[in-house]
């Protein structure tokens, strides 16, 4: 009984903030003659997007969700990747970054020293969110600009044999010391024939973040062939 | 359609035709520089000097017979990627000029790399011009984007078996993997995508199936147990490296059913690299890719496996190649991997019956780490 009364209390909240909406809706006059009767339309916050639906109809619930779910199929149908991220990581499995749980309530009483949960997980999930923007990249053909369909994964599944715990080393072939993003550049130009990064390029930081991510725990042993 | 790099062996082969016309002092002059040249870069012979291993392949005791293979091209359209057609061109060419001809080629499957009609085509181009006749066997980037059906209109059936010289062949769809699209919604185009990268785990695993696999018993009933058996399949058919594909889930039902012959040979594509396991009496071997090769799988690698050597980036198609398996009169096989720009190795039969023990191929002098 309870419930109800709580449950339908919510509907005529959200009847009520849809209320509102309508009434920042604009009155198109032509597009009613044209129709033969009244419309109006929604505009979405990002003041874009746009709904027409008729004036006259039921200020209710179901069709103010009507209204929402149009909106935002619109919105989404402008911004495909959005998910990419959620989409990237069904692919492929990145390692976890550190979840540095122990510095949680650790702050000797400091102000800005005070670390809490929040903290520790944005940390992590933006580090991953940058690991996964370079799988995405490690894995696109498309994304490294190849001009021959080739894309990292294919001589490096996960990542593998990149070693890149050992660099810097004396690359033997290019006869001379080089680094980790020197290497990847080499692997640009000629395997996979795109154009070399720059080496503050996002997306050459995004590819030694997820190279060096997927190596999590192995020793540093810089110089190894 | 002859390769770049074919006018270049065939000059080679002039060479090492001119040694043969060398009188035995002259021969031997020559002989001392190559060895000290060979001594010099590590390369110890006799198990290395390519023109001694190449004379004896094509002498084989009596009762053997010879076919060769290629595999995974993974063939983007010539004009989207030129490296993977000239790839394929140059095994083509490996194979034309192997003299005796072998008595079939294998084709190991992935000929095309997104699955689309054009990519088969040029594929099936490029195969006519081998001399021996070629069997064909289907991978999953051939697969994919239209469930076979471009694969089938061009090379007939994925299952299928044939006899030849006392040896029984089976080439068997390895690589059905259970409906991970129609769920997501998504595009034959993207479906193909998903399953052409090696790590992308929205896959399902490589299965015979239960369709194939009843095909395969009954295929083999009234097959005497002492018959030598050998099986052409796309998955190693045992259980590698679940994360790649180097896996077949009902692996251990496939085994059940060639588990009663006396000797059984599984020659597999998919991994592209070299590649030996031994289960009971079914000897596994892998095949090369002359597109890419893959590193080895981070577990899962079985014990008969000497890797092939990390490949050098900076040597174009280090860790290709094509190759030869010759059949012994047990069933038993010798296989030879040609890896381009590098020595062959070989497999021996030997090898396999001793269980790694005796004719171990060479050591990698850098592993894969």
């Amino acid at each position: 009984m309870r419930a109800r009364v709580i449950r339908r209390a919510a509907l005529l909240a959200l009847s009520a903030l849809v209320g509102v909406w309508a009434l920042r809706a604009t009155r198109s006059a032509d597009a009613a003659s044209a129709r033969g009767g009244e419309t109006a339309e929604v505009t979405l916050c990002d003041g874009q997007t746009k709904v027409e639906f008729a004036a006259d109809a039921p200020k209710t619930a179901e069709s103010g969700q009507k209204i929402a779910d149009e909106l935002m199929k619109k919105w989404r149908e402008k911004n495909p990747n959005v998910d990419w991220e959620a989409e990237e990581r069904t692919h492929h499995t990145i390692a976890p970054a550190a979840d540095n749980k122990d510095l949680v309530g650790n702050s000797q009483s400091a102000t800005y020293g005070e670390i809490t949960d929040r903290d520790t997980q944005l940390w992590k999930t933006e580090s991953e969110r940058f690991v996964v923007a370079g799988s995405k990249v490690f894995h696109s053909g498309a994304e490294l600009g190849s001009t021959i369909g080739v894309s990292c994964d294919m001589c490096h599944p996960d990542a593998a044999n990149t070693h890149p715990e050992t660099y810097p080393k004396y690359q033997v072939q290019l006869g001379r010391v080089v680094l980790l993003r020197d290497m990847i550049n080499w692997c640009i130009e000629h395997p996979v024939r795109a154009t070399p990064l720059a080496a503050d390029d996002p997306r050459m930081r995004a590819l030694e973040a997820y190279i060096y991510a997927q190596r999590k725990g192995t020793p540093l042993n810089y110089g190894k062939r | 359609m002859k390769g770049v790099e074919t006018k270049y062996l065939e000059s080679r082969d002039e060479l090492l035709q001119g040694l043969a016309k060398l009188n035995r002092r002259q021969f031997m002059k020559v002989a001392g520089a190559a060895a000290g040249a060979a001594l010099a870069q590590g390369i110890l012979p006799p198990h290395s000097f390519t023109p001694v291993r190449v004379a004896s392949a094509a002498t084989g005791g009596a009762g053997d017979f010879r076919f060769a293979y290629v595999s995974d091209s993974h063939l983007y359209t010539r004009d989207k990627n030129d490296r993977f057609v000239r790839g394929l061109l140059r095994a083509v060419d490996d194979v034309n000029r192997m003299d005796p001809q072998p008595d079939f080629v294998l084709y190991g499957g992935d000929l095309a790399q997104l699955g689309r009609a054009e990519e088969l085509e040029t594929g099936a181009q490029i195969l006519k011009n081998l001399k021996a006749p070629v069997r064909m066997m289907v991978g999953e980037h051939d697969w994919y984007f239209d469930m076979g059906e471009k694969w089938r209109s061009l090379f007939g059936a994925d299952n299928y078996s044939f006899e030849h010289k006392g040896v029984r062949f089976v080439t068997i769809n390895s690589v059905v993997e259970a409906d991970f699209w129609t769920a997501k919604g998504l595009t034959p185009a993207e479906r193909m995508g998903t399953v052409a990268g090696l790590d992308n785990g929205a896959q399902s695993s490589f299965t015979v199936g239960d369709a194939n696999r009843a095909w395969l018993a009954k295929e083999l009933e009234g097959v005497k147990n002492d018959t030598p058996l050998v099986v052409f399949s796309h998955s190693p058919l045992y259980k590698l490296y679940k994360k790649w594909n180097f896996w077949t889930d009902d692996a251990e039902e496939v085994q059940k059913i060639l588990s009663r012959f006396d000797t059984v040979t599984v020659i597999h594509g998919h991994t592209h690299q070299i590649l030996t396991n031994r289960i009971g009496n079914i000897s596994f071997h892998g095949m090369l890719s002359t597109a890419w090769p893959w590193p080895y799988a981070p577990q899962g690698l079985p014990e008969m496996t000497i890797q092939m050597g990390r490949p050098d980036p900076f040597n174009p198609s280090d860790g290709c190649g094509d190759g030869e398996v010759t059949v012994h009169p047990d069933g038993m096989v010798d296989k030879l991997y040609n890896l381009w720009n590098r020595n062959p190795v070989t497999v021996s039969r030997a090898y396999m019956k001793s269980n790694g023990v005796e004719d171990r191929p060479a050591k990698p002098a850098l592993a894969s780490y």
